[in-house]
């Protein structure tokens, strides 16, 4: 059984008011125990409003989420435990930071759901080495970090809560190259360890393309696809219809494919490409 | 829920008030909060009441955004005018108990309760109409002459649009913060008192810090584009005195007349 599934899921802001107008529009989708799910659509697809109703922040209009095959808005008064098991990570989540010192941050969550004194310390410096932070860090104040630390530190707080699904909305965005790559590795081996549900969305369709199993298009609030990520990089019209890209990479084998090289569609990577291409190469005799 | 205060809010519209000149609808108002408490017989009072009705209507706002505005007070005008019915002096008609009621209490009663109505849906009708930054605006040009007194108009006009401008935004941050908090499980809607209050300190800490950051942004982009002030600066946006003002100014004038009229020549009701 999937254990997350969303069934016509909509969403209206402002209704019955002259600023109405569609957030979310009748979204169903399964998604399996354990995927690595990327989100990807232009700004103002409504990818936030989305991963913001599946763990119970905002309340859809209409449509249903279910988790675990239980509708989260049965019982109002559960809603924080769904906010548990579903881990959010906003957009910029380190203008969430407050506290006086990174390791009380970091313990906010799970000092929230009623964890012991030791569970709590043992969660907080297992979840400091998942996303790389020095365990120096953690006495320091959250506000005399850099950029990058602090992003760390706010998606520490929310990996501290162990949640069976961790959503991250943009987790890389307006960070330096190095420091994308490092969030990025980090989050991939995070998902290997646990083997827990990750939904990414991003911008990135590189990081969509190396990390995920499965990718949801959104186009105008609607899902313009859901499949796995080479059957979505290979179909590149839909993506460029949507104002999107496919990868560098896989730009470059779909133009040689066109120019008459037999390479398959929807590599993903330069590992990939580069393995094809000698085969390539080889079977023409030229290497 | 923070976006459901109505209070002061622009309503787009296409309306002649809505393409009125703001100083003009700004000193309309002002005439309409005097007239309001200088009407002293039922004549007068009923007059009033219907031309500010006759200007809701005229505001293409739906009825329901007024009376939106006028749920916040509603305790206000209940009590007050339950205050004054009991309250009044002169030959009671029933009395029970220490509560009497007299004709005079009544009419003060009545008087309290369409006056305060009247007065928030005018008042409703200026906000509802008229952008905010067209009302610093309206309000800068309107103070000019007390810079003779050297009092810097401009530069409070500017705190107030800036003020105004940012009450969306940090309003829109706060609602983040606060989905940002609940994520990580922080709960906001119960407890009691004390424990409600501890739980805004997750909000109010990255608020002020957030707060603090967009002001130094915002000064160094106004330095970047040399701003320095009001001295020399001028509009875009003129503002100009159109036929549909005169036309509104001279109702306002009418309806002045109207309850003067009625106020010198019609006896005042016992109060």
């Amino acid at each position: 059984m999937s254990i997350l599934r969303t069934e016509n899921l909509t969403l209206l802001y402002s209704a019955k008011t002259p600023f109405e107008h569609i957030g979310v529009d009748s979204i169903s989708i399964e998604i399996e125990k354990g995927d690595f799910v990327g989100i990807i659509g232009h700004t103002g697809s409504g990818k936030s409003s989305f991963t913001q109703m599946l763990n119970g922040l905002i309340k859809p209009t209409s449509g249903k989420v279910y988790l675990d095959g239980e509708d989260i808005w049965q019982d109002q008064r559960k809603i924080r435990d769904v906010r548990f098991k579903v881990g959010l990570v906003f957009q910029y989540p380190e203008y969430q930071l407050f506290e006086e010192t990174v390791y009380k941050d970091i313990a906010f969550g799970p000092t929230n759901m009623g964890l012991s004194e030791n569970e709590i310390k043992e969660r907080v410096y297992s979840s400091c080495k998942f996303v790389g932070l020095d365990n120096s860090l953690l006495e320091k104040s959250p506000f005399d970090l850099s950029g990058g630390e602090k992003r760390r530190v706010a998606i520490a707080g929310v990996i501290a809560m162990d949640p069976e699904i961790l959503i991250l909305d943009e987790p890389t965005a307006g960070l330096d190259p190095m420091g994308r790559d490092l969030i990025m590795s980090q989050l991939s081996a995070y998902h290997r360890k646990r083997n827990n549900t990750v939904i990414l969305v991003s911008h990135s369709m590189e990081d969509v393309a190396q990390n995920c199993d499965k990718v949801l298009v959104m186009n105008k609030s609607k899902c313009a696809m859901f499949d796995t990520t080479k059957e979505v990089f290979s179909n590149s019209e839909l993506l460029y219809s949507v104002g999107l890209k496919t990868p560098c990479v896989t730009e470059i084998t779909q133009s040689l494919k066109e120019k008459g090289f037999s390479l398959p569609s929807g590599i993903l990577n330069v590992e990939d490409a580069v393995i094809e291409i000698t085969e390539l190469l080889k079977r023409e005799g030229k290497l | 829920m923070m976006r459901d205060v109505t209070l002061g809010q622009y309503f787009p519209a296409k309306s002649v008030l809505h393409s009125m000149d703001p100083r003009a609808k700004i000193l309309s108002l002002i005439a309409y909060i005097v007239l309001i408490f200088c009407t002293f017989n039922y004549f007068a009072l009923l007059l009033t009441a219907l031309s500010v009705i006759c200007i809701v209507l005229l505001s293409a706002v739906p009825f329901r955004m007024y009376l939106k505005s006028l749920k916040v007070i509603i305790i206000v005008i209940v009590i007050t005018s339950l205050l004054n019915l009991f309250y009044g002096s002169g030959e009671p008609i029933v009395q029970f108990w220490i509560f009497k009621i007299t004709w005079q209490g009544i009419n003060n009663a009545v008087f309290v309760c369409v006056r305060i109505i009247s007065l928030i849906m005018v008042s409703s009708v200026l906000t509802f109409t008229t952008s905010p930054t067209d009302l610093t605006d309206a309000l800068e040009r309107l103070l000019k002459p007390l810079t003779v007194f050297h009092i810097k108009v401009h530069e409070i006009a500017m705190m107030m649009t800036i003020a105004l401008r940012f009450v969306p935004t940090l309003l829109e941050e706060t609602d983040k913060i606060m989905s940002a908090q609940k994520a990580r499980g922080a709960d906001m809607e119960s407890g009691s008192l004390s424990k409600r209050v501890k739980a805004l300190i997750p909000v109010l800490v990255p608020l002020f810090v957030s707060a603090f950051r967009r002001a130094y942004d915002l000064a160094v982009a106004m330095e970047c584009r040399c701003y320095q002030g009001g001295n020399g600066r001028t509009r875009m946006k003129q503002l100009h005195i159109q036929k549909s003002d005169i036309f509104c100014m001279s109702f306002v004038l009418l309806i002045i007349i109207g309850v003067v009229l009625c106020n010198v020549f019609l006896p005042t009701v016992p109060r």
